[in-house]
């Protein structure tokens, strides 16, 4: 079991100008999986996914293989393959890099998966405000749809697939599977209550496996170089490797792939330590939507199974990082700013709830909050988290229960002195620069 | 303006890529904002036309979304990340020296139609903190004074590179490539820079790697 040091597998060839191209992903032997896979029966492959055990890279750590095998055979109904490559959760920036660097590992992993689950359509859903990367991802298509990797019959294998990339239109819900959909059919990007599942009744009403980029992008190595070799990597229930990104106060903020089970001390390590010497105050494994934790947690494991021991997730495995410049009030207030602004409207107690939360938390911001809300507001987090369609109102409910557990006496302090006045706002800047107010 | 029938038959070939028509909606809005430089009503009458639905339902998507704007953008739309982590990083300081720069505020246009300002939510470029885009193109690693300088360069008609992507046009070019993502620019600029390939040199330099795990058989 491989727990430590840094592994570039996906990340292996980046420094290499030309990899996305189809040219440049062949000569470090890209397309070489396909080919096996084509020549495998469906379900072994799905087999294959299932014993690796890969857990959905996306947030939310469901087992790959499982997902996949849900999906009903020979049911006579069209199969989709939705790729979802929303990437907008606050902290996580893996998939746009995934995308910009190496877009034929997704492209070759979604002709591997579609051929899997017997789609024969299958969709990459960008979110827009990321141009050059729906660039990258379209261009790697056209490349493999010209070489005769997309289209009819392909490799001779009798298999056909059709690959279509989709802008999005800036919607964080649509990071939501059930959203995704929606908005993939020409609709308000809202969630659907599930059941059924979309492995089911997804897109178009039919069977559909949504994958997140980074989990797709796996699919090849795996085929390629074997269950074995995969779970050398990464501990017992969170094989593999992850492309973390380490963003904040670090020295060298960027993308460090690394087998799962790494503690965020040796990433912190590879990404330079804090700046200045300084110390971590509070960091996140994996976006704004799972609690924070301090520096005594440093030691754990980046595993789904040890963030859930320490009351936390791994999520999207992007680290963010802040030192002791930073207001946990502000932070928090300016996460929840961003849920509201963000939920989609459908359900009551996250459309409403986010509006009241960040009232108050605003309220802490600004050095008027009463002492009786530090409380209030935990009561009031717990009736929005479980009582909406989908995981934002429970993301929303997240943050401040998270900080008040470590930092209640910052929130007390902010009854009557103001964040900007605890912390002065231009110490947490990364470049020497004096504000402007 | 009125969308011409040349903009109707790209909205035809939106549609035919899609098992169901209405899936292209999206990307038609976006080429409406390419040609009108903002949802129009008479791009939303035309995308509701090819579909065969209502206006009503066409504009019940593009409210939804926040791309998607109702009244002018101008020439280039300018995007200052202030979520938490740009933001307390500098995205805040960035955001306030944009805004006297160019005296307007949040999703506010400026008097000559130059520029449009918007707070915008996490871009998915933490490690590029803080981060602005210029026309939803990456500038990242900002500074107050260095994003005061795009802003001042474009005003001057003057070249400016995306830090990870192409020379910046303008906004309705940025629509078109939306839906139309083949626009021959995907060589242009840089799109991995030395914090994507952070972790890549750490190995290199240590001698670590991966390619020393021998590959197990397909079991």
């Amino acid at each position: 079991m491989i727990t430590s040091g840094l592994t570039p597998i996906i990340t292996e060839h980046w420094d290499k100008p030309d990899l996305y191209t189809l040219e440049g992903y062949r000569r470090v032997g890209g397309y070489q999986a396909l080919a096996a896979a084509l020549k495998m029966d469906p379900d072994a492959i799905i087999g294959q996914i299932k014993d690796s055990g890969l857990r959905g890279r996306g947030g939310a750590g469901f087992p790959t293989g499982m997902k996949w095998g849900f999906v009903p055979q020979n049911d006579g109904k069209p199969h989709y393959l939705v790729v979802n490559a929303d990437e907008s959760e606050p902290g996580a920036c893996k998939d746009i890099p995934i995308m910009l660097a190496n877009p034929h590992a997704l492209v070759e992993g979604v002709i591997i998966a579609s051929y899997a689950i017997r789609a024969s359509h299958a969709f990459i859903y960008i979110r827009g405000e990321v141009p050059h990367a729906i660039r990258k991802v379209a261009y790697a298509v056209e490349q493999a749809r010209a070489a005769g990797l997309i289209g009819e019959n392909i490799m001779g294998s009798g298999f056909s697939l059709d690959i279509v990339v989709h802008s999005g239109a800036g919607a964080y819900i649509c990071g939501e599977e059930t959203a995704l959909l929606d908005s993939l059919e020409g609709y308000r990007g809202q969630p659907r209550l599930k059941p059924p599942f979309p492995a089911v009744a997804g897109l178009y009403a039919s069977p559909t496996v949504i994958n997140n980029v980074e989990t797709i992008a796996n699919i090849p190595y795996i085929v390629d170089r074997g269950v074995a070799w995969f779970r050398q990597f990464g501990t017992e229930k969170s094989p593999g490797f992850k492309v973390f990104a380490v963003s904040g106060h670090v020295v060298r903020p960027g993308i460090y792939e690394a087998p799962l089970g790494i503690t965020m001390r040796e990433l912190l390590d590879y990404a330079g330590g804090i700046r200045g010497g300084g110390e971590v105050k509070f960091w996140l494994p994996g976006g704004s939507s799972v609690p924070m934790l301090t520096a005594e947690h440093l030691d754990l494991p980046l595993t789904y199974e040890d963030m859930a021991a320490a009351g936390t997730m791994l999520g999207t495995g992007t680290p963010m990082l802040f030192d002791n410049t930073v207001s946990v009030v502000k932070a928090v207030t300016r996460w929840l700013e961003f849920y509201k602004h963000e939920s989609c409207g459908k359900c009551t107690p996250c459309r409403e709830g986010t509006y009241w939360i960040t009232g108050v938390l605003e309220k802490f911001e600004h050095g008027h909050g009463s002492p009786a809300e530090v409380d209030t507001l935990v009561n009031l987090c717990s009736q929005i988290a479980g009582r909406s369609f989908c995981a934002l109102g429970d993301a929303a409910a997240t943050p401040y229960p998270a900080a008040l557990k470590f930092f209640r006496s910052e929130f007390e302090a902010a009854t009557t002195t103001s964040a900007d006045e605890q912390f002065n706002p231009v110490a947490s800047y990364v470049f020497a620069e004096t504000a402007t107010r | 303006m009125t969308i011409s029938e040349a903009t109707r038959d790209q909205m035809r070939d939106l549609a035919a890529r899609y098992p169901k028509s209405r899936s292209a909606l999206l990307p038609m809005l976006h080429l409406v904002q390419s040609v009108d430089n903002e949802v129009t009503a008479d791009g939303i009458n035309a995308c509701a036309e090819v579909l065969g639905i209502t206006s009503a339902e066409v504009t019940a998507v593009a409210s939804f979304y926040t791309m998607y704007k109702r009244k002018p953008v101008g020439k280039h739309h300018v995007g200052v990340c202030t979520n938490t982590l740009c933001g307390l990083l500098g995205g805040d300081a960035v955001y306030a020296a944009l805004s006297k720069r160019l005296g307007i505020g949040n999703n506010e246009r400026s008097a000559d139609g130059e520029f449009w300002l918007e707070r915008i939510e996490c871009q998915a470029a933490c490690t590029h903190a803080p981060v602005m885009t210029v026309d939803w193109e990456f500038m990242d690693d900002v500074t107050p004074a260095s994003a005061v300088d795009v802003v001042d360069r474009l005003a001057r008609g003057e070249q400016v590179q995306s830090t990870r992507g192409p020379v910046i046009r303008d906004f309705e070019a940025t629509e078109h490539t939306l839906a139309y993502p083949l626009d021959g620019l995907v060589n242009e600029g840089e799109a991995v820079d030395a914090k994507m390939l952070a972790g890549l040199r750490v190995a290199q330099e240590r001698g670590m790697s991966a390619a020393s795990v021998p590959a197990g058989g397909a079991s």
